[in-house]
């Protein structure tokens, strides 16, 4: 029998019965969206439109509305899916890896992180697709088998393995989410009374009957998802990181790139987590499940990521210097002090000098304080993306073709527009889903909720 | 129940001993390298390979008290007591450094002082443009520190263990989780300096960014190979009755975990480098696999699959028989991974595994487990009063 320690602290606050679980979680589906979720949506909706509005102009004009050239071939485009795929990574890393590692916090968050990283990697998905000009022909990144003459994918490329790895990511995260959701669907179907909704989630909940012989098998196959998903956490950035990695670029060319991409994925994941989290436990009144210890825990998260990120930036500096090779010490140099050395300086602070702040215990777990760093973290994490791609290739080895980027305003709307559609989707999730795996909760109330663990502390 | 070291093992152990020291003493006699420079990197090989595992335990032991983590409670003791051996590891390795900085070996290349004189004819000037970090007196120094404060730590934690023992209570654990967010940021930067000092350093004109983590995770899943033996066997011995299939079990997920973990950073180090091609970094995989190849690529090979194939299934975790057959193949596995990062470096394709290897290694390890054993007497096997013990006693998965 499982026996918890009484010095953990509780995960599950006030006198909860199964019950009020139940209708807390339901609360947001069964009532009326309240005027805020209104407001965000329409805001949502309105980047939404306006980014949609400048891919079409994009597709219909051509790849030269973005501001590259010559030189800097890739930059607010690959930016983008990068800084995407990273924030997709907090979720399988919750779902998955804390699962293996039997950490029951992950319950309050994994719903909204998987549907988070779910949406993430649709609008990283995105930017291939535009990059490629003629998205109606996006289908030759598959290796189809071959009726276009000899015209076959590279398999050499890092960029197909990406689509391998992205694709793979993304199917197993869906899976996964959804397999999660079923008890939850099922639960909602049985509470609500209108028609509609009643025929809407009993089809979403796939006949769900919660005999013993089903949640035995939910159990299981939690765990093997769990096993597959682990792995995938480290590819998919690690193949992301190979883009650039595989390269001969200096700057580009390292071996840290990725463990280190994997480390920084997770980082800004768990930023944008605490994003998302610290509004919505307040609008829908869930500060008895995400408690102030989720967020402290998610915070440490986020200082051991950031620390680790920041190892591996000095390790770079280092190993540019170390290595005698004048271009890769000149990369560096020119990072620090180059005309782009303003976005360095914000990665560094952003990334690895102001998370350090939470070695305070007061400071991780003041919420304001937190959801003002998450802002920091997500932006940083952006330069940092910024800062290997464009300032890598802005001075190549011909200093004649040196040159700077400017975004025009299609990098920019479109940029805008997927976190208009990411939101769009995310206020939708948080109106129509259950955001708390209810029924998993109602497994540890007994366990670690706070009125059971205050009666055995006797 | 306390440990009892007996008779019987003092005795083997002191075989492997006079075992390594014939191999010493007939190798260093019979060694025709330059500079003796084989048998030096075998005392590296072996100093470093178990240090590594005691280094590991440490890393092991401040990571449970970081995350609060409960099911390894029950067998913090076997933790404590590889840790232990830092001190004679310790030791070994200055020992080691000391006869390069008396060019007793000419290991480490850079520590020739004529390779920095532009007048010399073995000037070199990629190494002189090092000059600023590989230079003794800074090595020195910062061997020093990294092995003071990892002793330091060591018999930190291992004091406030015993002191627990007596007096309970929560503060020595609350206190003790801030000590080891200490000890890990410190372990963060100095794992990965500390490799590219002893050991990238032999290459010296090689370097590789992702080198450092890919030492640790070496030293990591070392450290859990014998982490898991050595609890399969005191269980086996009666001596751990809180232990259940459980514990052994979730210790041999770390296992499996870890070399999965170590398989993708070296295949990482060496597919990026590989593919990218280019000659300064390259030249570093040349030498391995056009000399080294079959036990380059076994050694990768048997490190990954057999952990991977043999430890997939549950049941297989909680079989001591399957745990022990690949704890002991990739624990050989593993020694070969420090091989392959020190030999090349040191004698080029001039490379053999014969008695001194094989006598030397069996040394070191009769060494390692007397010490270790020691301190398995030095104190009780089973934690008292630890705030997750019960929690631990309890685990079933």
């Amino acid at each position: 029998m499982h026996q918890e320690a009484a010095i953990r602290e509780p995960l599950i606050l006030g006198e909860k019965t199964y019950g009020e679980i139940t209708d807390d979680v339901m609360a947001s589906v069964v009532g009326k969206a309240n005027k805020s979720w209104w407001i965000a949506i329409g805001i949502a909706s309105v980047m939404a439109l306006w980014g949609i509005g400048c891919i079409l102009y994009l597709l219909g004009t051509g790849v030269g509305t973005w501001g590259l050239n010559k030189t800097v071939g890739w930059a607010w485009d690959i930016t983008n899916f990068v800084w995407w795929v990273g924030i997709g990574h907090a979720g399988t890393l919750i779902s998955a890896v804390l699962l293996l590692f039997r950490q029951k916090w992950r319950m309050a968050i994994n719903r909204s992180a998987e549907a988070m990283t779910i949406f993430a990697v649709m609008m990283a998905a995105v930017w291939p697709g535009i990059h490629m000009g003629r998205i109606w022909l996006a289908y030759f990144v598959f290796p189809l088998p071959n009726q276009f003459g000899s015209l076959w994918v590279n398999f050499n490329s890092p960029l197909l393995w990406d689509v391998f790895a992205i694709s793979t990511y993304f199917s197993v995260s869906l899976v996964f989410w959804y397999i999660g959701l079923i008890p939850d669907f099922a639960t909602i179907r049985d509470k609500v009374t209108h028609a509609v909704p009643k025929k809407v989630y009993g089809l979403l909940s796939f006949g769900w009957t919660g005999n013993a012989k089903a949640w035995n098998r939910f159990e299981e196959i939690s765990l093997v998802l769990a096993g597959l998903a682990t792995p995938l956490v480290f590819s998919v950035h690690s193949i992301v990181s190979m883009d650039f990695a595989t390269s001969v670029i200096p700057g580009w060319h390292t071996t840290i790139f990725p463990p280190y991409f994997v480390s920084g994925a997770v980082f800004s994941g768990f930023a944008m987590v605490q994003t998302l989290l610290i509004i919505m436990r307040k609008v829908m009144n869930l500060e008895n499940y995400i408690t102030i210890k989720h967020i402290e825990y998610m915070n440490i998260v986020i200082i051991v990521t950031g620390s680790i990120v920041g190892v591996a930036y000095l390790t770079e500096l280092f190993i540019s210097w170390y290595s005698g090779v004048e271009y890769e010490a000149y990369a560096f140099i020119n990072r620090a002090t180059g005309p782009y050395w303003w976005s360095y300086w914000a990665m560094m602070t952003c990334n690895v000098i102001s998370p350090q702040v939470f070695w305070f215990k007061k400071l991780r777990t003041n919420i304001t304080f937190t959801f003002f760093m998450s802002i920091i973290v997500n932006i940083g994490m952006w330069f940092e993306r910024f800062v290997i791609i464009v300032t890598s290739l802005h001075r190549d080895y011909l200093p004649s073709s040196w040159t700077m980027f400017h975004p025009t305003f299609v990098d920019i709307g479109c940029f805008i527009g997927t976190i208009g559609i990411f939101f769009v989707l995310f206020l939708l999730f948080a109106r129509f889903f259950p955001v708390l795996p209810l029924n998993e909760l109602k497994t540890i109330l007994k366990s670690s909720g706070e009125q059971y663990k205050k009666n055995t502390d006797h | 129940m306390d440990f009892i070291f007996t008779k019987k093992a003092r005795l083997i152990f002191a075989a492997f001993m006079l075992i390594g020291i014939v191999a010493m003493v007939m190798g260093y006699a019979n060694d025709h390298s330059a500079h003796h420079n084989r048998f030096w990197a075998n005392i590296f090989v072996n100093g470093f390979f178990f240090f590594a595992i005691s280094l590991g335990a440490l890393f092991f032991l401040a990571l449970q008290y970081a995350t609060e983590a409960s099911y390894m409670v029950a067998l913090k003791r076997v933790i404590e007591g590889i840790s232990q051996y830092i001190f004679i590891g310790s030791a070994i390795l200055i020992v080691f450094f000391l006869a390069g900085t008396l060019h007793w070996h000419h290991i480490y290349h850079w520590m020739d002082p004529e390779v920095y004189d532009i007048n010399s004819e073995h000037y070199d000037k990629i190494i002189a443009g090092k000059a600023a970090y590989l230079n003794q007196p800074f090595f020195w120094i910062r061997t020093l520190v990294y092995l003071g404060v990892w002793t330091f730590f060591a018999r930190l934690f291992r004091k406030r263990s015993l002191l627990e023992d007596e007096i309970g209570g929560t503060k020595i654990h609350f206190k003790n989780m801030t000590y080891a967010a200490i000890f890990l940021v410190f372990f963060a930067f100095t794992s990965s300096t500390a490799s590219w000092d002893w050991i990238m350093s032999i290459d010296t004109h090689w370097f590789s960014t992702l080198f450092g983590w890919y030492v640790f995770s070496g030293m990591w899943v070392s450290f859990l190979i014998v982490f898991v033996l050595l609890s399969i066997w005191l269980k086996n011995k009666g001596y751990l009755p809180n232990v259940n299939k459980s514990h052994i079990h979730d210790a041999g997920k770390w296992m499996f975990a870890i070399s999965f973990l170590w398989t993708y950073l070296w295949f990482s180090q060496f597919m990026l480098i590989w593919y990218s091609n280019i000659p300064e970094e390259v030249t570093y995989y040349i030498t391995r696999i056009e000399h080294y190849k079959w036990l380059f690529f076994g050694m990768f090979f048997v490190n990954f699959l057999f952990p991977m194939v043999i430890l997939m299934a549950r049941d297989a975790k909680r079989q001591i028989g399957y745990l022990i057959v690949v704890g002991v193949i990739i624990f050989i596995g593993h020694w070969l991974d420090v091989y392959m990062m020190i030999m090349p470096g040191s004698l080029g394709h001039h490379w053999h595994i014969g008695f001194m290897e094989i006598g030397m290694f069996i040394g070191f390890l009769g060494l390692f487990l007397y010490t270790v054993f020691n301190a398995f007497t030095k104190a009780p096997l089973t934690v008292k009063n630890h705030p997750f013990l019960d929690e631990s006693n309890h685990l079933s998965i």
